[in-house]
């Protein structure tokens, strides 16, 4: 599965929520305000293992917008929107934390 | 809806999509406002295009004046010479001809 | 018109919602009318002002350059929770360098950034006329 998180975990709990549920097999994409959890921040430890895994992708316009480019957490996977496409058909089911 | 040589306006007549704006544009919009656009008007255009590429707004009259004034002096930045080029307000008018969106706070 | 001190409390990001571009909105307007605006950046707002944002590739308009207008607008107080700032491990040296020309001191270029901690926020709000919130 595809879990897709567009909400800033210090606003919203989805990030939460996706990572209550998200099973061993499955990635995560953070987009809009998802790409702040993709910072290095006092919430980077949520995704710290799964981004370990080679598990976590933020999409690059989204993290480029809100000047957060040079601070991203380690092991974050940039992607554009085509390897946003690609990630959608790879993965299958995809699901959107809203 | 409506245009000025083929660039979709408003209802007030200012352009919506600001990459629309060419010099003809400028010209036909004064010519319909019977104002003769020159060197001075020229200036004041290029500076409120200038003003938005920077800041990305539409600037209050009360800002333009000020800045006019610090980059023309002060025989230029003040509202009675801005008003004697664009006499239906610097703001309004002025930012129209230059193809930007009616300043933020305009009524 | 008496003048009165508005506080605009910002509290979200600049381009996920539409709260930020209107509360810059609603505060060059009560600009225009000569008031005593300051603004504040608190949570998820900090991210507003950071430096390097650069929104081409989200076909967005980068308003954060708008916010080097706001000097001319005599809007010059501009407040950022330090707590918000370190929660998301940034600094004041990871803002836009905002200033104002004081006019008072011969048009001299002043920072209009202030970080400041909680308490001290709390503080300024209690001494505003009206505060709102986005």
């Amino acid at each position: 599965m595809l879990h897709i998180v567009n909400k800033s975990s210090f606003e919203r709990n989805s990030l939460k929520s996706c990572l209550n549920t998200i099973d061993d097999t499955s990635v995560m994409l953070l987009i809009e305000d998802g790409v702040i959890s993709a910072a290095k921040n006092t919430n980077a430890p949520m995704i710290a293992d799964l981004a370990v895994q080679g598990r976590v992708y933020a999409l690059q316009g989204d993290v480029e917008a809100r000047g957060i480019s040079s601070k991203l957490a380690d092991n974050i996977k940039l992607v554009g929107y085509a390897g946003f496409v690609d990630l959608v058909v790879e993965h299958g089911t995809a699901v959107s934390w809203v | 809806m409506a245009d000025i040589l083929g660039a979709e306006v408003d209802e007030e007549g200012f352009l919506v999509d600001l990459g629309d704006w060419t010099k003809e544009i400028a010209e036909k919009m004064a010519k319909d406002d019977d104002v003769d656009l020159s060197d001075e008007h020229w200036d004041v255009i290029n500076f409120l295009r200038d003003y938005f590429e920077e800041y990305q707004i539409a600037p209050a009259v009360r800002v333009l004046t000020k800045a006019i004034a610090k980059r023309m002096g002060k025989d230029k930045g003040n509202s009675k010479y801005l008003y004697s080029l664009f006499p239906y307000g610097p703001g309004k008018q002025g930012c129209r001809f230059a193809g930007l969106p009616k300043p933020t706070g305009c009524i | 018109m008496a003048t009165k001190k508005f506080m605009y409390l910002n509290r979200r990001s600049s381009f996920g919602t539409i709260y930020a571009i209107e509360s810059l909105e609603v505060v060059l307007i009560a600009a225009a009318f000569e008031q005593d605006v300051s603004l504040a950046f608190i949570d998820d707002g900090v991210y507003q002002i950071v430096e390097g944002q650069n929104a081409d590739g989200i076909g967005m308009k980068n308003f954060s350059k708008t916010f080097h207008a706001l000097g001319d607008y005599d809007i010059n107080k501009l407040y950022v929770s330090a707590e918000s700032l370190e929660e998301r491990g940034l600094s004041a040296d990871d803002l836009m360098p905002l200033v104002y020309e004081d006019e008072d001191d011969d048009w001299a270029e002043k920072p209009s950034i202030k970080v400041v901690f909680n308490v001290e926020l709390s503080k300024i709000m209690s001494e505003q006329d009206v505060c709102l919130s986005f």
